[in-house]
């Protein structure tokens, strides 16, 4: 069954609730107090949304200023300047000009949006929802910051094909509450299927990189990374995992045994999950063990029990060597983490997938969880470890804490620094 | 004995005392700032050494010894104790001369005093150039062996004996009828006395504790953790401070808003330098995290947009300059061309990180118009210049408090870090232990400079060489160290050490040298500085030759080294030791390299196997050292050890790069480090030698990698010319 | 308020959660022996023992250690036998050049030694590669451990 028919069979067309008129009655009342709680609401939904995730260039670029590079498979986009400057940003933007590309993507200047921007997912959330982060924005100080040019090849720089592809695959329609699923479920539905828009990595996409819906939330390949699994099937979903390991997943990006976040996820983690409330957490936990199970991808391995004593010199010994000399210092060779359980091994699907793609990610660029008990961080050994040893490595963490038999080549880990 | 360095540390003005030349109260201080008259060996060697020029016109040089009334011997150390025992072989040679008990001397800092601790070799007050011993062998002794005369001249005196019928003997003074007195009740009696006209020595053969392998007084402490580096110091009130400098060098602060880090518990000030931020906190952690906290602007400056890709075409570009000769014999152009054959090439050295283990640190406090620091450093006396342009204050009001360094590699010749650490402490009223993060560390380091040399011989039919040209292109650090020790013609001594004057009898020789100073990094000393650079590629490029010519590397050089008969006897040794005439299998190789460096003679032989992937293994190392007199034994082969594998590490893995102005690498995951599983066992033998003191602390890390890349050779038939080895995709197995 | 039990005494610290346990040794209770080298458990220089496991005390968050978890640092590491024969051997080989990685070097040392009496070359590259030293004294250290299996 696909959950967007049922979410989308219950949509009515109207956009304001009965909740929302009374927040804009209490809004006449007190106005300046009004406002700052609309903000507050605002900066929340703008992190539940993951605003800041794109539209921030990492390499020291200021929040919501855009700038950073996408690298698709018809050229590069740039995020834009989302901050309320009048001439390089948003400023000068009207309520409808932001509703309109949140949920139909389409810009002030009637231009349409490349899906890289996730608005067939923002097209759920409430016009009263988007306009509280547009006043959040908009209480940001403006940044001068000239957007960047995209760099699209043709045909798929003509933006006006985006409108069939719209007609087609953005349904442009509002999220509206499941009478017969808890409130708890649907405000958990609103979050993954709306504002944290998950599916726009975890769902397949089709020829015309529209999101497979018969396949929602069941794992794919984007920007190099497996996007795991993330629905309701035991085995290589997330059914079988405990509520609280889910939770702890969603709101620290570690479950011990289950999984750590790294790459986009560890990114969504930092700006969004990590900040969003306990019980907003619980509903995304309700709701995604609700999702109908697609039975996809990598099965999480049977945790190994290990000896805490490196293994016998197998027939991997560079392999064996380099795990000593880089890495046993935080994961052990039972991998159950030295300093911590965020560097445990043992169960992650990463582990487990032949194909090594998000452990040779994380091998050469490492990762970092934002954490206030204390950041959670490994370095990228890209620049000073050669193929041979990367591959050897990559292949004796398959064997020894998978299942999966290792065949990673020196030449396969050449390729995937250069991806193209 | 040592003492507890760090005790010192706190007592400010302890130091100070010992600033004073002559008599100290309440014992003897003796100084033997170039006291005597006749030339001394050291002096002697100097002329005829590889550095006579330009650097040895140090006019004083000394050590002071100081005899406490309880007998205790204080050595007041010109030279930084940073892991090379330097400290323990003074020790050594004063208990030698003084006749007293080893565990009797106490060894403290020398303060910064260019005319009294000024090293002759080096001609400046620095623990450096692998020159200690040589530069001390001579002066450390005589001060001791003038000491033990005057002590012994006092207790006769007081006897009313004649000094003839005295000897000294375990601290003390023994005279005839069994009298007997302890140093401590004699000495305020031999201060007055005046410093003996001639001081003989002993002899080699009566040396009792000078070449016992002898455990380093030092080593105690730093097995529990009492040691104190400058690192661990505290000093009443004192608060971290740790800094963001702008990552291009030239670079300048614009602008900083530090309103998040203030905020955070523990932060205390934000300091903002020309070209850096600083942020102190109770502890190093308030720092740093409010080091992440702050929203920087740099002025990058000119050189934002420098990368290695340029460095190196101008270095490249560098070869069409003339430059300055450094050494031209015969016809070259004429024997080469009228060689039976011709053989060219072109090494390439990269850019080099320090990496000492404890980052760079400092404490510094300013006071008034006074500076203090605790800080380890080889090079107090710019030091001192350092902190003062930093804080404002004069030179002469910087109190410098040496400490144990914990890593210098030359990295401690630098003062940049001290500069830094004054212009903080200047802002605040209270005393700042500066400590840099590793990645502010491996980003602003001073690196060794990146060179490129070629090569080109003439062999006659014989394939021995008659013409041997060399350039080499690379930054000059003198130039930037010490510009007036470079003559007008740029030709930096150093640069072209070893290779300027090759061991090898070389009938038409001609020796280049083009100074180019790369943009976006600044180099200085790296262990093994000139040699280092020398040896690989002389190394490398004789080896070439000899293969050229078909013949064995170890004969083709005995037959250039006639006029060198202690290269000769190291080589054969290394050779004899590696069973070199013994066949390997497929894949495996020996490879040999000699040469004089620091003033002694080494060879090391590696003997490894290389896999289809390019993984190499080190079965033997092996290093044969003629390093003449040894104080200490046990310290000897522990810098060879030590040296070799140091010099090992960079030859396999280093390499600074340079992106948009700044340095890549940051922390031991992308700037790598030796460790357990890499390390082959080091074979060394020491040739037992009469003649003076050689440095020692440098020489294994000089002579490792043409070895390396010789055995890789032999054992591929791939001749690799640009370090590092990972360069060309090999890693250790 | 957090309670840590180092070398057998309980200390009451006021610090961040997300503090590394080796900035509370060194720079909020003074035990310096636990060296700063690298901040991301990449040179070993700040290991110490948490329950007789050596760990990397520059990325453990204080937060992390569980009330009652023993703590064991360099300063005491020889009030055991087995530390005071690692000390002891450290000595009789002249391992030590600069020292500043040695501390690092010991408590790995002995950990790996009360694990595994008598370590092979392969035991010691495992269980001692987690540790740089500079001055590069791996061929004594390895000496210094075979002798106390010996011993």
């Amino acid at each position: 069954m696909n959950v967007f028919s049922t979410l989308w069979g219950s949509v009515t067309r109207g956009t304001l609730n009965g909740a929302v008129s009374v927040a804009l009655t209490l809004t006449a009342l007190s106005v300046q107090a009004a406002d700052d709680a609309t903000i507050k609401r605002g900066e929340y939904l703008a992190r539940a949304a993951d605003c800041v995730a794109c539209h921030l260039d990492e390499n020291g670029g200021k929040p919501y200023a855009g700038g950073r590079g996408f690298k698709l498979p018809f050229g590069m986009l740039y995020s834009p300047n989302i901050t309320p400057d009048n001439e390089t940003g948003i400023g000068t933007w009207s309520d409808d000009d932001f509703v309109n590309a949140m949920q139909k993507g389409v810009g002030k200047d009637g231009k349409h949006y490349y899906p890289a921007f996730p608005y067939t997912s923002y097209t759920l959330m409430s016009r009263d929802d988007i306009l509280a982060i547009k006043a959040y924005l908009f209480s940001l100080p403006p940044v001068k910051q000239p957007n960047k040019e995209n760099d699209i090849s043709f045909p798929f720089n003509q933006r006006w094909g985006m409108m069939f592809w719209n007609f087609l695959f953005n349904p442009n329609e509002r999220f509206q509450p499941d009478p017969s699923q808890s409130a708890e479920w649907n405000r958990g539905a609103y979050l993954v299927e709306g504002a944290g828009h998950c599916g726009e990595c975890h769902t397949p996409r089709n020829l015309f990189q529209a999101r497979d819906s018969s396949r929602n939330l069941g794992g794919a390949v984007i920007q190099g990374w497996k996007a795991y699994n993330i629905s309701g099937d035991k085995a290589t979903g997330i059914g079988a995992w405990p509520d609280e390991a889910l939770a702890s997943y969603l709101s620290t990006g570690h479950a011990e045994g289950y999984g750590v976040a790294a790459g986009p996820m560890a990114e969504a983690v930092n700006h969004s999950l990590r900040h969003l409330t306990p019980e907003d957490i619980r509903a995304m936990v309700v709701y995604l063990k609700s999702v109908p199970a697609q039975t996809y991808g990598l099965a999480r391995p049977e945790p190994k029990m290990l000896s805490p004593e490196p293994p016998a010199k197998g027939n991997n010994p560079l392999g064996q060597k380099t795990f000593a000399d880089a890495c046993v210092s935080c994961h052990l060779w039972d991998g159950t983490g030295r300093q911590s359980t965020f560097a445990a091994l043992k169960g992650l699907r990463t582990v487990n997938d032949p194909e090594a793609t998000n452990l040779v990610q994380v091998l050469l660029g490492g990762g970092k969880l934002e954490n206030p008990h204390g950041d959670h961080f490994m370095p990228g050994f890209a620049r000073a470890y050669s193929d041979q040893e990367l591959a050897a490595v990559t292949n004796f963490v398959l064997d020894h804490f998978g299942h999966a038999k290792g065949m990673i080549t020196a030449e396969e880990i050449a390729k995937r620094r250069n991806p193209e | 004995m040592t003492k507890n360095v760090s005790a010192q540390a706190v007592s400010l003005s302890r130091r100070r005392l010992l600033q004073a030349s002559g008599i100290a109260v309440g014992g003897l201080l003796l100084a033997t700032a170039m006291p005597f008259a006749r030339r001394s060996y050291a002096e002697q060697y100097v002329n005829k050494g590889p550095e006579d020029a330009p650097l040895s016109t140090s006019t004083a040089l000394g050590a002071f010894l100081r005899i406490g009334h309880d007998g205790r011997v204080t050595l007041i150390s010109p030279k930084i104790e940073m892991g090379q025992g330097v400290q323990t072989g003074f020790a050594m040679m004063v208990a030698e001369e003084l006749e007293v008990p080893l565990n009797q001397v106490v060894i403290q800092e020398a303060p910064p005093n260019e005319k009294l601790y000024g090293d002759k070799l080096l001609g400046f007050q620095a623990t450096g150039g692998s020159s200690s011993t040589r530069s001390n062998w001579e002066p450390m002794r005589e001060a001791a062996a003038a000491a033990r005369i005057m002590l012994i001249q006092a207790a006769a005196n007081q006897w009313g004996v004649s000094p003839a019928e005295c000897r000294a003997e375990n601290g003390m003074i023994i005279g005839p009828g069994d009298r007997q007195i302890g140093y401590g009740e004699v000495v305020d009696a031999a201060a007055q006395l005046p410093v003996p006209e001639s001081v003989p020595l002993k002899k080699p053969e009566d040396f009792k504790v000078i070449g016992q392998p002898l455990r380093r007084l030092d080593t105690p402490g730093k097995v529990d953790g009492s040691a104190k580096f400058t690192i661990d110091l505290q000093v009443p009130n004192m608060k971290i401070a740790t800094t963001s400098t702008c990552p291009v060098v030239g670079g300048k602060l614009l602008a900083v808003d530090d309103s998040r880090a203030r905020a955070l518990p523990g932060v205390r000030d934000v300091i903002k330098l020309d070209n850096a931020v600083a942020v102190i906190g109770d502890h190093m952690w308030a720092a740093l995290q409010g080091l992440k906290a702050l929203d920087i602007q740099w002025d990058y400056g000119p050189h934002a947009t420098i990368d290695s890709e340029q460095i190196e075409r101008a270095l490249h570009a560098a070869f069409d300059r003339e430059g300055a000769i450094a050494t031209e014999v015969g016809d070259i152009n004429k024997a080469i061309g009228s060689a039976s054959s011709k053989i060219e090439a072109e090494y390439e050295m990269p850019f080099l990180a320090h990496a000492t283990l404890e980052p760079m640190t400092c404490v510094a406090q300013v006071r008034g118009d006074t500076c203090e620091l605790w800080v380890g450093t080889q090079v107090p006396v710019m030091a001192a210049a350092a902190a003062a342009q930093g804080s404002g204050v004069q030179p002469e009001n910087v109190i410098v408090n040496n400490q144990l360094i914990g890593g210098g590699f030359g990295r401690r010749l630098e003062s940049d870090f001290i500069n830094q650490a004054a212009a903080i402490a200047k802002q605040v009223d209270y005393p700042i232990k500066l400590v840099w993060s590793r990645e502010e560390d491996t980003a602003h380091d001073l690196y060794r400079p990146h060179y490129i040399d070629r090569f080109s011989a003439g062999l006659d039919s014989n394939g021995m060489p008659v013409g041997w040209s060399h350039t080499i292109v690379g930054a000059s650090v003198l130039a930037r160290f010490a510009p007036a020790a470079v003559p007008p013609n740029g030709l930096d001594a150093d640069a072209v050490e070893v290779s300027n004057k090759p061991i090898y009898k070389l009938a038409n020789l001609k020796v280049r040298y083009v100074p180019e100073a790369p943009k976006a990094i600044l180099n200085s000393w790296w262990r093994g500085v000139g040699p280092l650079h020398g040896a690989y590629v002389m190394e490398s490029f004789i080896d070439e030759l000899a293969l050229a010519a078909k013949q064995d590397p170890v004969a083709y050089r005995l037959k250039l080294l006639d006029e060198h008969p202690r290269a000769q006897a190291v080589l054969k040794l290394a050779a004899e030791k590696a069973n070199w005439d013994q066949k390997l299998p497929a894949g495996h190789g020996r490879g040999i390299a000699v040469q004089e460096v620091f003033g002694s003679y080494l060879a090391t032989v590696v003997e490894l196997q290389v896999d289809a992937q390019n993984g190499i293994h080190i079965n033997r190392l092996i290093c044969v050292a003629d390093c003449g007199i040894v104080t200490n034994p046990t310290s000897v082969r522990s810098q060879l050890e030590g040296g070799t594998l140091f010099g090992l590490s960079a030859a396999l893995f280093n390499e600074i790069t340079v992106h948009e102005g700044r340095v890549e690498q940051s922390n031991f995951h992308d700037y790598r480090q030796l460790r357990m599983s890499d390390a082959p066992p080091v074979e060394v033998h020491i040739i037992p030698s009469a003649e003076l003191p050689g440095g020692i602390g440098e020489a294994g890390t000089a002579m490792i990698a043409p070895a390396l890349v010789n055995a890789l050779h032999a054992a591929s038939g791939k001749r690799i010319r640009r370090l590092p080895l990972a360069r060309a995709g090999y890693h250790v197995v | 308020m957090l309670t840590l039990t180092i070398n057998g005494a309980d200390h009451q610290v006021d610090v961040p959660d997300d503090m590394p346990l080796l900035w509370v040794l060194r720079d909020v209770l003074g035990m310096t022996g636990t060296k700063y080298g690298c901040g991301i458990a990449q040179c070993g220089a700040c290991t110490v023992h948490l329950d007789g496991m050596a760990v990397r005390s520059c990325v453990l968050p204080v937060s992390n250690i569980a009330q009652g978890q023993k703590i064991v640092t360099i300063e005491a590491v020889g009030q055991s036998d087995l530390g005071k024969k690692v000390q002891n051997a450290w000595l009789e080989h002249e391992v030590v050049q600069c020292g500043y990685c040695q501390s690092g070097q010991i408590m790995s040392a002995v950990a790996l030694l009360d694990k595994k009496p008598q370590p092979n070359d392969e035991d010691i590259d495992a269980g001692m590669s987690g540790n740089i030293c500079r001055c590069c004294t791996y061929t004594r250290i390895r000496g210094a451990i075979k002798s106390v299996s010996q011993a």
